[in-house]
């Protein structure tokens, strides 16, 4: 019976009271209430760009934060994740529909001889929800793939990710090929991945490494920031 | 001073001890960093910088019993600095295996996981618990969906980690694989660095803190 006075219901929370709840459930991983509580947003009229970045990210930015901190560990993380990741699921297709901004694109994959995908799904996951439309190419990825997939899509950036000392040299071989096809400076170029570290992304001539899925979505947005400004510079 | 400080991750410990006892090597002390900084390579290099300065003063020489580990070279950099020779290879399981034969078993099957004896010893703690799969099993599939193997590296022979090893795999969903490395390269790096310079030591090694 205490369980049952303890059971908040979603629907009778207001909008602020809801989306906070929706904040802690995505910070306890319940997917199953992130999604209701994202439906019961929805048929209150709010847009899917509002429940998204209000309810979804700002909840996942929690998350990150104690991540850092040291309070959360891998696994909430990832339930957390899970849990976004569900309610992503619903505003997708509405997402489409009505028009929400879009910050640009992303190409990203984990380099050839890695199967590791923990962390490039995380960042695909969060610059989804910051607008960005995201190609995720998968694991494994060799550096013709990496160019065909660039010349397929036009997008803004190129995402690696590598979680082995002995793979993440592969980056500088993308890069180096992209240099000798004229198409370097076509892209920004993103790196992650738990050996890597700034030195190494100057070193291979990468435009950033990013530490976490956070920073990368802050360095994305920044770099359009910058690459736009240029454009309009240009015009 | 004493002639030789190891400083190991504590996953090595056991087999340093087993090392060093059964080649009867004099005055080689062990010190270890703990296992799990594995999870946090990046702290590695700073917690070697500290375990350095705290003995370099008592010995001849330090050497270290870590492989890059996921540093990305930042371990190689404090080493370089602090004039501290290092086994070779990325890891563990290629100092163990031998680095062709590591090579050839992830040309074979890149999603293998590997467990050594510490690993398959304390599979539960680190992998199950650490994980959080005891919590979460449906983290498996996040964890593992791309993994097809799980290969114990074996440095000893010994039917109960067998088993133990052969039933983590079934709790992963992998197939099970089982080479025997015995202390491979460990052994030899550790043999070689007492031969380089012990001195008439006194007739022991300890396990420091």
């Amino acid at each position: 019976m205490a369980d049952q006075e303890d059971d908040i219901v979603l629907s009778e929370l207001n909008d602020e009271e809801l989306v906070q709840q929706m904040h802690d459930d995505l910070y306890d991983g319940l997917a199953d209430e992130v999604v209701e509580g994202t439906q019961i947003l929805l048929d209150r009229g709010w847009t899917p760009y509002d429940t998204l970045t209000k309810a979804l990210v700002e909840g996942m930015r929690i998350v990150g934060i104690d991540f850092r901190d040291g309070i959360l560990f891998v696994p909430e993380v990832l339930m957390a994740a899970n849990s976004m990741k569900a309610g992503m699921g619903v505003l997708r297709p509405l997402l489409v529909e009505t028009g929400a901004p879009k910050m640009g694109k992303m190409v990203i994959g984990t380099v050839k001889g890695d199967i590791h995908d923990i962390g490039k799904n995380l960042v695909g996951m969060m610059m989804e929800g910051a607008g960005f439309e995201v190609v995720d190419l998968g694991i494994n990825i060799d550096v013709d793939t990496y160019l065909k997939a660039l010349e397929e899509h036009q997008p803004d950036i190129l995402g690696m990710s590598a979680l082995l000392t002995t793979t993440m040299p592969y980056m500088k071989v993308v890069i180096d090929t992209m240099v000798e096809k004229g198409i370097r400076n076509d892209y920004v170029v993103l790196v992650g991945g738990a050996p890597l570290n700034e030195a190494f992304a100057d070193n291979i001539g990468a435009d950033a490494y990013c530490r976490d899925a956070a920073i990368a979505v802050e360095t994305a947005k920044d770099w359009m920031s910058r690459r736009q400004g240029s454009a309009l510079a240009a015009t | 001073m004493r002639p030789l400080l190891i400083i190991a991750c504590g996953a090595l410990a056991r087999e340093v001890g087993w090392v060093v006892d059964a080649n009867g090597l004099d005055g080689v002390d062990l010190t270890c960093l703990p296992a799990d900084l594995h999870n946090r390579p990046q702290h590695i290099p700073e917690e070697m910088r500290r375990k350095i300065d705290a003995n370099q003063n008592k010995y001849e020489r330090i050497v270290a019993l870590y492989a890059d580990c996921g540093t990305g070279g930042l371990l190689d950099e404090l080493l370089a600095e602090k004039g501290v020779e290092r086994i070779g290879g990325a890891h563990c399981y290629a100092f163990y295996a031998g680095d062709q034969t590591f090579e050839e078993m992830h040309e074979d099957e890149l999603g293998t996981f590997y467990l050594t004896d510490y690993l398959v010893r304390f599979f539960d703690r680190l992998i199950i618990s650490g994980l959080g799969l005891d919590r979460h099993p449906e983290l498996l599939d996040v964890y593992f969906g791309n993994y097809k193997r799980l290969t114990y590296l074996a440095q000893t022979d010994d039917a109960a980690l067998q088993a133990q090893a052969r039933a983590a795999a079934d709790k992963l969903g992998l197939e099970y694989r089982y080479h025997f490395t015995g202390y491979g390269g460990l052994g030899d790096f550790i043999v070689a660095q007492a031969e380089k310079g012990t001195t008439d030591g006194a007739n022991d090694h300890r396990i420091l803190a």
